[in-house]
């Protein structure tokens, strides 16, 4: 895909984070897309692309009164709106629609109108992984970290520090959930939920939803805020089974999306100002450092441990305090696209002065989908 | 019995073969006659090279601990704390299993340790392939 011809022009959030129990699932779309369309200076009948993940697009389609001639479902987990970026940035280019949508919403704390997710009996994750007693995601996605720790040398205390770190974020953000300092040893002795991951390692589960605008980027600079352009994308899937993935030492869908996104936006890691790393889970930002390929695997670790990612740091990530700190309604990528968005526009509540290039990079499932966007404010 | 709730995996065409194997205490994976490649879980078609001519054949039962948790919270069949492990069998696969035979601590739950298939029946139709700590 060609660099900077679409951008985004409308973002916004529901308008409040958290616990939301008087609106449903498809009201918090609703409430998100809203947003975005006033933050763009557009009516509805502008939109003429939706993209949404978990509910349909036609459920959204009417639920807002839209008519779209393009529209995208693609639903492969939390990072299913990076991948509505990357093709409705391809649509845009290639004309099938003018100005697209792209809404998220989750009732996750308050289960008020929530899509089920079910996993039959008879499929291959309930014969092959259900049995053995896998529930949420907690008792999953950390599967593959001891195996990691041992094969790259990273302790405990150097992944409790993930968690100390977005903290350090979330405490400049006024809409975070959890703002309170915490320790290492707080990390380290706080409940236990699955070996070697205690709460203070696992994500949030609040309520809440997002949405963004994209346009050509010739029609960006007409719009009141300042254009946030698509410099590269990647995308990839491996397999919905965290068993079965090709190796615990390195995600393959991160591998393949990560550097696809960087070889498309022709950036260099150096030039890399601002990054977003999905953190369902503490361990999640050194599978991507390691993946995206700003550092070996064996220095990821002492990498965060050493403070370079937290505020003043070289390398600023998970600006908002991450899914472990800001929120977590349960497909957090749109929440760190919210982020990237705000750091290039020079509005986020923690400000990366002079911020160029933001990275963000999105999980689906267990390690299942992976998806990568480049954002730059210069074009 | 807290077993007794435990989610009961249901059976497929392609999968049979998989759980008569584990009902008759065989461990049972597929080897693809035209590679060589041997894979888990069932399919009738080799995921390396997409060849339909493909095998059963009873696997050692041997295994190493290639990664687990232990989770600490309620799940139906299951008292807490138990590990949720992946094991990597002799024959190269990995698969999701239980160890058995074992507490269920880090301490006592080391990665690369060597373990055997050891088989438990849920029902007269599905035994589940669990793994303990190997004897020698």
């Amino acid at each position: 895909m060609r660099r900077n011809q679409v951008a985004v022009v409308g973002a916004a959030e529901t308008t409040e984070l958290g616990v939301i129990p008087r609106m449903s699932q498809i009201q918090l779309h609703a409430d998100a897309a809203l947003n975005a369309i006033a933050d763009a200076g557009l009516k509805l009948s502008d939109i003429d692309g939706l993209a949404t993940a978990v509910e349909t697009p036609q459920q959204i389609a009417h639920y807002l009164g839209i008519t779209p001639t393009w529209v995208d479902g693609t639903s492969v987990g939390g990072c299913s709106f990076m991948l509505h970026v990357r093709h409705a940035a391809a649509a845009i280019e290639a004309g099938l629609c003018k100005t697209v949508l792209i809404t998220h919403a989750e009732s996750g704390k308050s289960n008020i109108g929530r899509t089920p997710r079910m996993i039959g009996p008879d499929s291959l994750n309930g014969q092959f992984e259900l049995p053995y007693g896998v529930s949420t995601p907690a008792s999953m996605f950390p599967i593959p970290v001891l195996r990691y720790m041992k094969t790259h040398g990273i302790t405990h205390e150097q992944i409790a520090m993930v968690a100390v770190v977005q903290r350090e974020w979330a405490a400049r953000n006024p809409r975070a959930t959890m703002k309170a300092p915490i320790t290492v040893a707080d990390v380290l002795n706080s409940r236990m939920i699955a070996y070697p991951f205690r709460i203070l390692q696992c994500c949030l589960v609040t309520d809440g939803g997002g949405a963004l605008i994209l346009t050509s980027a010739d029609r960006a600079k007409d719009f009141p805020t300042r254009p946030v352009y698509i410099l590269g994308t990647g995308e990839s899937v491996e397999t919905p089974m965290v068993s079965q993935m090709r190796s615990f030492d390195s995600s393959r869908a991160f591998a393949v999306a990560g550097p696809l996104a960087f070889k498309e936006a022709g950036i260099a890691h150096k030039d890399v100002d601002h990054l977003m790393i999905y953190d369902a889970f503490a361990h999640l930002p050194l599978y991507g450092l390691g993946d995206l390929g700003f550092m070996p695997h064996e220095e990821t670790g002492q990498f965060i441990a050493d403070g370079n990612t937290r505020p003043g740091g070289k390398l600023p990530l998970n600006t908002n305090g991450g899914g472990l700190s800001y929120m977590h309604s349960g497909m957090y990528g749109m929440y760190a696209l919210q982020e990237s968005v705000r750091q290039m526009r020079g509005i986020a509540p923690a400000q990366v002065p002079g911020a160029r290039i933001s990275v963000c990079h999105g999980v689906g499932g267990m390690f299942a989908a992976s998806g990568t966007i480049i954002f730059t404010n210069e074009r | 019995m807290a077993d007794a709730a435990r989610a009961r995996p249901k059976p497929t065409p392609e999968t049979q073969h998989f759980w008569d194997g584990t009902r008759a205490h065989e461990l049972r994976l597929q080897r693809c006659d035209a590679c060589a490649h041997v894979y888990f879980p069932p399919r009738p078609f080799c995921p390396a090279c997409a060849s339909r001519k493909v095998g059963v054949f009873k696997a050692s039962g041997k295994a190493t601990l290639y990664s687990y948790v232990i989770h600490h919270r309620p799940v139906p069949g299951f008292t807490p704390p138990y590990a949720i492990a992946v094991v990597e069998l002799a024959e190269g696969p990995r698969m999701m299993s239980n160890i058995v035979d074992c507490p269920q601590t880090p301490e006592a739950l080391e990665l690369d340790m060597k373990l055997e298939v050891a088989f438990e029946a849920l029902d007269d139709s599905i035994t589940l392939p669990l793994f303990r700590p190997a004897k020698d």
